[in-house]
């Protein structure tokens, strides 16, 4: 058991600073899209420091404190319980004793773990700034949950080990080939968690300057640009699992994941925002649809 | 068309002087009991629908104020400004309110501003943008307002003065 | 709010019972801000170094120069490459930008957005408004210098600036914050006393506490 936590430190290590880096590259794709030379892509080690070099803080209570911890735990949570390289010891984390329902509800934990924090701030307009979130969070999670089940009916198990397991040997053992319809309801639902547009409208902290993140900063900020590097990418890594066969070692990880981020990279640059009631409504039409069609196809043409 | 709008409304309301300035736009100088209705009159019948603007000229050598409500009608494209001169001491104007609540908003600033009373006008003595001014309305032409900004404020002193015909009258011929 | 929300007073609870509350005390906190005085070693340098990279301004326009900060995130000015975001509130900001004329009624507003701001914070003041009045040296509503109410680091001339010229300001203050000579927050703490009083000399109705957090 020790040996398996220190093996969690070191993977959560290096996931964080990859996620650091591919967060700066993809603020240098953004730059280069606008036809701006853009921030360094180291900036955000910088922006680090910088949080914790403040001299003084403010403090609004507990609950204050623990915002920014759930959120945290809510990244780290997704990204500890699951698989990130298929039969390595050092990657595996603690992915035996989780499966799909746990990953499902550590995605809502953040969230509502930043709901509590900023009620404490006593920011007058941090309730509607949580509801927002939540609101299209909600939204998401229904297509994703149709994608999810389709492919717990196909292998018979919400383990992700076994999900995992399942899809070895060959490329045509993907979900993407033996249940496209999911993969098509679970890709285009799981845009609206990779906090980019045109789903960024909860966030866009330039546009809309009230929120949960308004009363955060030196170590609370922090912990909440940490989080933006490793969310993104453990549910990637999700991703990357359920629906393109896992990985089996460091180098294909970070090459489908980066694969998976830049998806949501390519839309974001192509599509103007929506708002928050444009994106509910567009997650409830078509990735349902195509959601509830493959819980149909797996059920009466797959077995 | 202007001929006609006159004589429309000198049927009902008396018109002191008419000042035409083009074939769009005109000007009426009317009394002050008669002002607000004259407008509601160019509002209601004659389709003076949209209130441009209500503002003051302080005329300080009178001893007036003349306010300006000036009323387009955007059927025949025609401007009609209403004046009105009103008494500077103690000024106090009936409210238009009734017709646009969006004047209030100019009621409030002239009250803010010159110091004319509107009664009656919703929010007129709240604060619009001096917040706390306790001095003569900064508007009003007796208000001296660059002593009052050199008394008020803290200022920078100026630089020396480098102005070349001054620099050679110091140096070059100190005696002429 | 209005001044007299701020006093202590009594009221009724929906249940009908009375009872005392003092808004200064309750909602704000009374303390005056302390100096944090830099400790001079490698550390402080190395951190230095990052304030220095990575500036955030806070996204508040005081006057017409406020123009002049949108082209700098243009592929034209592109101040990004500089280390230089934009963040949407004072907690997280560590530069604040007046952008021209301040009326004494928009002084208000920044002086209680500045002491939101936390410690190593900095000031540009753009234009000559800020630095002695400017075209609106005969105002009844603007103040002439702004030095004497906020700590300025760099003033930055002309009427308007251009684009080029605030980032030669923000460039100047990345040599000032390196050196370790930016240090206007800890001289608000200092000369706290003489700034307040001359903030209230020209704000009348000061309907706030006299430190707001």
């Amino acid at each position: 058991m020790g040996e398996k936590i220190l093996y969690a430190f070191i993977s959560v290590f290096l996931t964080i600073n990859y996620g650091f880096l591919l967060n700066g590259l993809i603020r240098k794709i953004y730059a280069r899209v606008g036809r701006r030379h853009g921030i360094p892509f180291y900036q955000m080690y910088i922006d680090l420091l910088k949080s914790l070099a403040l001299r003084t803080n403010i403090r609004h209570g507990v609950m204050f404190y623990l915002g920014p911890v759930f959120r945290f735990t809510g990244g780290i949570g997704l990204f500890l319980f699951m698989p990130v390289i298929f039969g390595s010891e050092l990657f595996a984390n603690f992915s035996f004793s989780g499966d799909l329902l746990l990953l499902l509800s550590f995605q809502f934990f953040g969230t509502l773990g930043m709901a509590l924090g900023a009620s404490e701030s006593g920011h007058p307009n941090s309730a509607i700034g949580v509801t927002r979130g939540l609101a299209q969070m909600t939204a998401v999670e229904v297509p994703f949950v149709m994608a999810l089940m389709a492919i717990a009916v196909q292998y018979q198990s919400i383990s992700l080990h076994e999900i995992v397991a399942a899809q070895q040997g060959g490329i045509t053992n993907w979900t993407l080939f033996t249940n496209p319809l999911a993969v098509v309801a679970g890709m285009l639902a799981v845009l609206g968690s990779f906090m980019r547009p045109p789903f960024d409208v909860v966030l866009a902290p330039q546009e809309i300057p009230i929120g949960p993140p308004t009363e955060y900063h030196s170590n609370y900020m922090v912990y909440l640009q940490s989080n933006r590097a490793i969310y993104p990418l453990a549910k990637s890594i999700l991703i990357m699992n359920l629906f393109f066969g896992g990985a089996t070692s460091f180098g294909e990880m970070m090459l489908k994941t980066f694969l998976v981020i830049m998806w949501s990279v390519f839309v974001g640059v192509s599509f103007p925002r929506f708002r928050v009631e444009q994106s509910i409504r567009w997650f409830l039409g078509i990735p349902l649809i195509i959601g509830v069609l493959a819980i149909v196809y797996v059920q009466f043409f797959l077995n | 068309m202007f001929q006609k709008i006159i004589e429309k409304i000198n049927l009902k309301y008396p018109i002191d002087v008419v000042s035409k300035k083009s074939d769009k736009l005109m000007f009426l100088t009317v009394h002050k009991n008669t002002a607000v209705n004259t407008v509601q009159y160019l509002k209601d019948d004659l389709g003076f629908k949209h209130l441009v603007l209500l503002t003051a000229v302080d005329f300080l050598e009178q001893g007036k104020f003349q306010l300006t409500y000036l009323l387009n009608n955007p059927d025949i494209k025609i401007d009609i400004g209403v004046r009105v001169l009103i008494e500077r001491e103690s000024a106090t104007m009936e409210s238009a309110h009734s017709l646009w609540p969006t004047i209030a908003t100019y009621q409030r600033e002239l009250r803010e501003m010159f110091g004319i009373d509107f009664p009656d006008s919703p929010g007129v003595n709240d604060e619009f943008i001096l917040e706390g001014w306790n001095n003569t309305p900064p508007y009003r032409r007796d208000f001296d307002t660059k002593a009052f900004a050199a008394n008020f404020y803290h200022q920078r002193n100026s630089r020396e003065n480098n102005d070349p015909s001054a620099h050679m009258k110091k140096n070059l011929y100190p005696n002429e | 709010m209005s001044l007299e929300d701020l006093y202590r007073k009594t009221t009724i609870s929906p249940d009908g019972e009375e009872f005392e509350i003092n808004p200064i005390e309750d909602y704000f906190c009374t303390d005056k801000p302390e100096e944090v005085k830099p400790v001079q070693n490698i550390l402080e340098k190395f951190y230095n170094w990052a304030r220095s990279e990575s500036i955030w301004i806070l996204g508040f326009g005081t006057g017409c120069g406020a123009i002049e900060m949108r082209p700098l995130m243009t592929p034209r000015f592109d101040a990004y490459r500089y280390g230089i975001q934009w963040r949407p509130t004072p907690r997280q900001a560590n530069l604040l930008i007046i952008s021209g004329y301040l009326s004494t009624k928009t002084l208000k507003r920044v002086i209680r957005v500045y002491e939101q701001m936390q410690n190593p914070k900095y000031v540009m003041a753009l234009g000559s408004c800020t630095i002695n009045g400017g075209m609106y040296f005969d105002s009844y509503n603007t103040i002439k210098r702004l030095d004497y109410y906020l700590p300025v680091d760099v003033y930055v001339a002309g009427c308007m600036p251009r684009p080029e010229a605030l980032l030669a300001g923000v460039v100047k203050l990345k040599t000032l914050i390196k050196t370790g000579m930016a240090e206007g927050a800890n001289d608000y703490a200092n000369r706290f006393d003489w700034y307040k009083t001359n903030q209230k000399a020209v704000i009348l109705n000061w309907d706030m506490p006299d430190y707001n957090w």
